[in-house]
């Protein structure tokens, strides 16, 4: 494949794709609504309760578990709009011009990427505001911002698979219920000790546990160990598979 | 006759299981020329026009557009080639304008604003150009939907339907844009279930029924294979209405006798 022609292919339609989220920015807001409900909900109603055995304010504690929340609804759009694309023609119409085949799949991923990370700034500012604080550097948010692209790209590779395969815009979207559940089952609101033994070794070997944990240690400005590796062979490891099932699926449906 | 014709099909078939889509397919279109693939419901107009813009693969039999195979050279088609879908492939939430600029822009056009602005005033959309396509009614999306499809001046162009859901004003609009195209040279594979589309717009006509090409001819053609009529007091010249529906219930009774 010409590299050329594939960036400057995936440019035009990333273009194009971002465009639809300048026009429609209640995506945005959506998709960081929800998480930030749920964050006053935790912070102001259960926090009190809990006792995460920890010195950092709750709303610090259950921060990074917010951030994969508000990551695991956005990428429902991607599903959503890949959907729209398949049923509406507009990918019969780029798949019968003589552009970079991969670069109409790239186009919706870059574009949940920023999207996404628009989502993020959001919710951490509601988070500052609520008393969120950090002693954490430029190369700590660095570190952050690494993990949570990695964590985005996963997940949206992951969302394209519904978007292409699925039969109505409903089951494209339904997907990501299960993702923002994940959560709920991990280190993410209560530390895992407090749970019955399968729930707990559930939680402990689920890819959110190890991004939480090393999302929190990182702003604590704490020393990361082993769960930083664990977290970023979830990410990577995830991420492959789902680029291959998506890009298969998409072979599938357009060969 | 032109010795290269711009589209080349031969034994073409496709299925999908149990389900014989097309099963073998012949046509051969001039070039410059329009030609209207007529044919009932499901009787593989969409499958074809999908093997020969590279949508599909077929599951046999040869299709060279342009000069180029389409299995085997499907970018060089691709570049040959626009697609008009059966529902117009048209970005709701970006306007007119916008669409334009992006199909130029994907297409490497020099100068994308400037063709987007020239297509907007032939196809009378100048005004509507600055308006999100949501808002377009049915002939206008389809008129921007042909505009899309003509950048890059293609040599060949595929309209799969290009009437089907519109009222008969946008028809209308739609036959002017198709006979503008021709003029141009550019030859057009349009498909269709009506047959006055065929009749008005079309240079020669197949009769596509059963996923086989089972009449193929100028208007002229068709109306002299169909059998003399008995009473001839009927003045009336038969219809290529009446020619289509004889034609493809002799094919069903034949299909039928040879099982």
């Amino acid at each position: 494949m010409n590299t050329a022609r594939f960036f400057g292919d995936t440019a035009v339609l990333t273009g194009r794709s971002l465009r639809h989220i300048g026009r429609s920015p209640d995506t945005i807001i959506t998709t960081a609504i929800t998480p930030v409900a749920m964050m006053l909900l935790f912070v102001y109603v259960f926090g009190g309760a809990i006792d995460t055995g920890s010195h950092e304010s709750y709303v610090s504690y259950q921060l990074p578990g917010i951030l994969l929340i508000t990551i695991a609804s956005g990428v429902a759009y991607t599903a959503y709009r890949l959907f729209q694309d398949k049923n509406g023609g507009m990918f019969d119409r780029f798949q019968s011009m003589p552009i970079a085949r991969s670069a109409v799949l790239w186009g919706h991923v870059l574009t949940s990427l920023v999207a996404n990370m628009i989502s993020l700034v959001v919710v951490v500012l509601v988070a500052l505001l609520m008393g969120f604080r950090t002693g954490a550097g430029v190369l700590d948010w660095l570190a952050v911002t690494g993990i949570i692209v990695l964590f985005t790209l996963a997940l949206t590779w992951l969302a394209v698979i519904p978007g292409l395969t699925a039969g109505t815009v409903e089951g494209a979207s339904a997907f990501s219920y299960p993702l923002i559940f994940l959560p709920f089952l991990s280190s993410a609101f209560v530390p895992t000790e407090t749970m019955p033994g399968p729930v707990r070794a559930f939680a402990e070997h689920q890819p959110v546990t190890s991004i939480v944990d090393s999302i929190r240690a990182i702003f604590a400005g704490q020393e990361l160990g082993n769960e930083l590796w664990v977290a970023l062979a979830w990410c990577i490891g995830l991420l492959v598979v789902a680029y291959v099932l998506a890009t298969g699926a998409y072979r599938r449906k357009f060969a | 006759m032109n010795p290269t014709p711009a589209i080349q099909v031969a034994g073409l078939t496709k299925s999908y299981g149990d389900v014989h889509v097309l099963r073998g397919v012949d046509l051969s279109v001039e070039k410059g020329s329009i030609f209207a693939l007529l044919g009932s419901n499901g009787a593989g107009k969409t499958t074809t026009v999908k093997i020969l813009t590279t949508l599909l693969t077929a599951d046999d039999g040869s299709a060279r557009v342009n000069g180029f195979d389409v299995r085997t050279q499907p970018h060089d088609v691709r570049s040959s080639i626009s697609l008009t879908g059966q529902f117009a492939a048209v970005d709701e939430i970006l306007t007119g304008r916008e669409n334009l600029v992006l199909v130029a822009r994907l297409l490497r056009q020099p100068n994308p604003g400037a063709i987007a602005d020239e297509l907007l005033e032939r196809f009378s959309l100048t005004e509507a150009g600055g308006r999100r396509v949501a808002t377009y009614s049915g002939g206008m999306r389809r008129r921007i939907d042909i505009a899309m499809s003509l950048i890059g001046s293609p040599s060949v162009i595929f309209l799969d339907e290009p009437t089907t859901g519109l009222d008969p004003e946008a028809r209308i609009e739609v036959w002017q844009a198709v006979r503008d195209l021709a003029a141009g040279g550019t030859t057009v594979l349009l498909t269709t279930q009506y047959l006055e589309e065929a009749e008005q717009l079309a240079d020669r006509i197949g009769i596509l029924h059963e996923g086989r090409v089972i009449a193929e001819g100028t208007l002229a053609d068709l109306k002299a294979m169909f059998p003399p009529a008995k009473q001839e007091y009927v003045e009336k010249q038969p219809s290529l209405e009446e020619i289509f529906l004889a034609i493809t219930k002799t094919s069903a009774v034949t299909v039928k006798e040879s099982r």
